[in-house]
């Protein structure tokens, strides 16, 4: 059965039609990539599926259960998570803090009022084999706001590890890193569970194609190919997208 | 009907000298997003400018008015180099802290230079009387204060949507950043808004005066009020003040008429009224 | 690898780091008191002052909470510290009801839920909108106490307030010891509790919604709840130092809820050191006890101070004397970590 479950989205802001009937599934370790041009609609249809913007049409499924109409932290809690494109971290706390804190969210524990998760060794031993997985751990317990960007991104990536998702939404992943480092996002990513669902939303070909095994090409709206990333290239459809979209480049929102 | 008349004229009075005191607030607010608790010390100086010019060196209303405007703006300028500009883009609790202590100081110096006592402004003979306007009869220094409120409004109206001053404002306003990378020297945008905000508090403080009396604590009685009517009408909106200082005026003034005993009481549950469910202001723009 | 040696050594430093937060609380425990008892020895003329300053920094401990641990600026937290003193005074004078515990257990419950409706009202606002919504909370209830005079007193002041001796053996005295010592000994559980809280998961939420909501709320936790519960402890907190002052001076005045006490605890606090609990008690206590030196010369010297120094933070110092104090500490040290 499919963890993720997009049927007919359809979404318009005024007259324009920013999500036309857009159908997505995506099962059990999938590795899905979500590409297309400038304007094509892959914010809008984050946004759809996460809860951020109601749909005006079509359903998402999340492990069987409708979940359109739901919160995005009803959707996060149902095991729907997702990254976010430029790093949003908490500058003051430590990375350990940040791991600590996703996992006493996932075990229910966030409310606790008298606790200290230091005396919880569930959680401390998870929280440093997270950050060893991630080679963080040497900087466990600086605040964020004073480590490297390379090293926010991947505990971007930990922390999300830390919620144990049952689908992943990676928003351009290695945006503004440092080309230099985008071998140890790769690494990273290769560290996610094996029966994780992981919809990527990226424009970096290259980078997309040595994560995804398969590929979905969104334009003005409307998905307009979807297969495997060796026959993506070829597809007529997907050149006349990306290089129209170069005459054209007022596309929509 | 004749009690709904008396309210309403001096609604609009009080409501119309709100106006010029606020309006620069609240465009400054919108332009530089500053917190400004220190507004209402601005228009106190002007109102001590006034009464000291009157009293001691014995000048016509009319020069008193003018010397206050440029008096306050003088004063402002170097407040604004030193003490605004490190604030700009800071965060609210910063902001508040610094014009708070603004105010405290002006309030601490008004009283070491002019004493504790309230300040009276002499007017002219032709604004003391009454003035018989149909219904009723309404003091001339209302009226005053109406056609000044007036005045106001129109003139900021005309600068903002005509000149090219404006242009450059409202560019500030909407995107400082575009606006800067368009070449608008925002810095002298702020510098001269701010200027023109003092100017105008000034000048409602010395028109105000009878109905808000000039003393050392002005600055702290009427700080509330005047943030009040920025975030009711919605930062950097002019016909949001107005609206917001029409509104704000009739409410205070009939609790006063009917219901004394209540004091602010319904003043403040319409702002709060107000504020819940316009969170950025009757006609302000979102985010 | 992970062997079940290198698991049990990690748990146990990480046990050890528990401990040492305790023993860091501890220390500023034994601070506390070290103070209170040197005051009661050296100015026991002026204990009633010190009661006074112990319930304004509960005040000044909530706001704390709000503004330094969740980044909400406010200026109408008299609001919850009034509701908890008028709680207290309108129990023990209309209702009769005038053990000491009673009295401030009420407080504490009025605080928080004065503490819960304010914050249903300010998280509607943003910004501007947000502050002035917590200056319009205060003003109503000041207006609301001075109309309801048959409860409030009004203008005059609740008065009639009679607590009864502390477990029935301890009478409030005339020269204020055992309001002081009461006073003391809620100080330090209050203080020791809300070192707790902060570094509790929710302790940790609250941080972390004032750093960014929306990683928050990614991370599947409620923002609006997680605040609204923050404003009942800090209620309960405030309400408690406010019921602590009924209890102490035996009169509830309209200022304990106005917009002027409001914007001095924010004063104290920002003297002390935002987000800092021990901040909020330094704050409080040289701003209060300056201000009982100048204001008493002249109320208008004591402002243009206030003034000052609040320029002067914000220009120089924005992280308080207990800031200054840390770099201090820090430089002395040679700079290590």
């Amino acid at each position: 059965m499919s963890l993720l479950d997009v049927r007919q989205l359809r979404k318009r802001f005024g007259g324009l039609v920013v999500t036309r009937d857009v159908s997505i599934t995506l099962g059990k370790g999938d590795r899905v990539a979500l590409i297309g041009p400038n304007g094509a609609g892959k914010t809008t249809f984050v946004n759809l599926v996460t809860g951020h913007v109601r749909p005006d049409g079509g359903t998402v499924l999340l492990d069987g259960k409708d979940v359109t109409r739901a919160s995005p932290t009803a959707r996060v809690r149902a095991g729907l998570v997702r990254s976010f494109q430029v790093t949003r971290l908490f500058s003051e706390m430590t990375p350990e803090e940040h791991i600590a804190l996703a996992m006493l969210q996932r075990l229910g524990r966030s409310r606790r009022i008298f606790a200290d998760f230091r005396s919880m060794p569930d959680v401390v031993d998870e929280a440093d084999r997270i950050l060893s997985l991630f080679n963080l751990s040497g900087i466990a317990r600086v605040p964020v706001g004073a480590i490297a960007y390379g090293q926010q991104r991947l505990l971007e990536v930990a922390l999300v590890m830390a919620l144990k998702p049952k689908v992943l939404l990676l928003d351009e992943p290695a945006a503004g890193v440092p080309s230099a480092d985008i071998a140890l996002i790769e690494r990273a990513l290769a560290q996610l569970p094996a029966d994780l669902a992981v919809l990527m939303i990226d424009h970096d070909m290259d980078f997309v194609f040595r994560f995804a095994r398969k590929v979905i090409v969104l334009a003005a709206g409307g998905v307009i190919f979807d297969g495997t990333p060796q026959a993506v290239a070829a597809d007529a459809r997907v050149r006349q997208a990306y290089l129209g979209s170069y005459a054209d480049d007022r596309g929509t929102a | 009907m004749q009690t709904v008349l008396s309210i309403a004229a001096d609604a609009v009075a009080y409501g119309m000298v709100l106006f010029v005191i606020s309006i620069g607030l609240s465009v400054t607010m919108g332009l530089m997003k500053v917190v400004n608790l220190a507004h209402g010390a601005f228009a106190m100086m002007g109102g001590y400018i006034a009464a000291f010019a009157t009293h001691q060196l014995g000048v016509p209303f009319g020069v008193a008015i003018v010397a206050a405007v440029a008096g306050t703006v003088l004063a402002a300028i170097p407040v604004e180099r030193v003490l605004y500009r490190p604030i700009y883009g800071a965060p609210e609790l910063t902001q508040v802290l610094m014009t708070i202590g603004i105010t405290f100081v002006i309030i601490g110096i008004a009283n070491y230079a002019m004493g504790p006592s309230m300040k009276t402004i002499p007017l002219p003979t032709i604004l003391e009387g009454p003035v018989d306007i149909g219904f009723r009869s309404i003091a001339a220094h209302k009226l005053f204060a109406v056609a000044t409120g007036l005045v106001v409004a129109a003139a900021a109206w005309l600068v903002i949507e005509r000149t090219a001053f404006g242009v450059k404002l409202r560019a500030s306003v909407d995107n400082a950043t575009m606006a800067a990378a368009l070449g608008v020297r925002t810095k002298v945008v702020y510098a001269v808004s701010f200027a023109a905000a003092v100017g105008l508090a000034a000048l409602g403080g010395v028109v105000g005066a009878q109905l808000l009396p000039i003393e050392p604590y002005y600055a702290l009685r009427y700080m509330v009020t005047f943030l009040v009517v920025v975030s009711v009408g919605g930062a950097g909106s002019i016909p949001g003040a107005l609206l917001a200082c029409l509104l704000l005026g009739a409410v205070e003034t009939t609790g006063r008429y009917l219901m004394p005993e209540f004091g602010e009481f319904f003043f403040y549950l319409a702002v709060i009224a107000i504020v819940c469910v316009f969170p950025h202001g009757l006609l302000g723009r979102r985010g | 690898m992970t062997t079940d040696a290198t698991v049990k050594a990690r748990n146990a430093a990480s046990l050890g780091r528990v401990r040492r937060s305790a023993a860091v609380d501890a220390t500023a425990v034994v601070i506390i008191l070290a103070a209170a008892a040197l005051l009661y020895v050296l100015f026991p003329g002026s204990l009633a002052l010190f009661t006074r300053m112990v319930a304004i920094m509960m005040l000044a401990l909530s706001l704390d909470l709000v503004t330094g641990f969740a980044g909400i600026a406010t200026l109408g937290h008299a609001a919850l510290f009034g509701a908890g003193a008028y709680a207290a005074g309108i129990l023990a004078s209309k209702f009769g009801f005038t053990d000491p515990f009673a009295m401030l257990g009420v407080g504490a419950v009025a605080g928080a839920l004065a503490g819960i409706v304010s914050s249903v009202v300010i998280l509607r606002g943003r910004g501007l909108g947000q502050l002035v919504l917590s200056i319009a909370i205060v003003q109503l209830a000041h207006e609301a106490a001075n109309k309801l005079s048959a409860w409030t007193g009004g203008s005059d002041g609740l008065s009639g307030i009679a607590p009864a001796p502390i477990f029935g053996l301890y009478r409030f005295d005339l020269w204020g010891r055992t309001a002081f010592i009461l006073a003391v000994a809620l100080l330090v559980v209050v203080f020791v509790l809300l070192r707790v809280i902060i570094r509790s998961p929710f302790g940790m939420l609250c941080r972390g919604i004032k750093q960014d909501p929306v990683r928050v709320r990614a991370m599947g936790a409620p923002v609006y709840g997680t605040l609204v519960k923050l404003y009942a402890i800090a209620g309960a907190v405030a309400g408690l130092g406010g019921a602590l002052s009924a209890v102490a001076t035996k009169v509830v005045g309209l200022d304990s809820l106005s917009f002027t006490l409001s914007a001095e605890a924010l004063v104290m606090l920002v003297l002390g050191g935002v987000g800092k609990l021990f901040g909020a008690l330094i704050g409080t206590f040289v701003f209060i006890w300056f201000e009982h030196l100048v204001a008493a010369i002249n109320p208008f010297h004591w402002l243009t101070i206030v003034g000052v120094m609040l320029i002067v933070v914000v220009l120089f110092e924005p992280r308080g004397l207990t800031g200054a104090a840390e770099a201090l500490w820090t430089r002395a040290r040679g700079g290590r970590r």
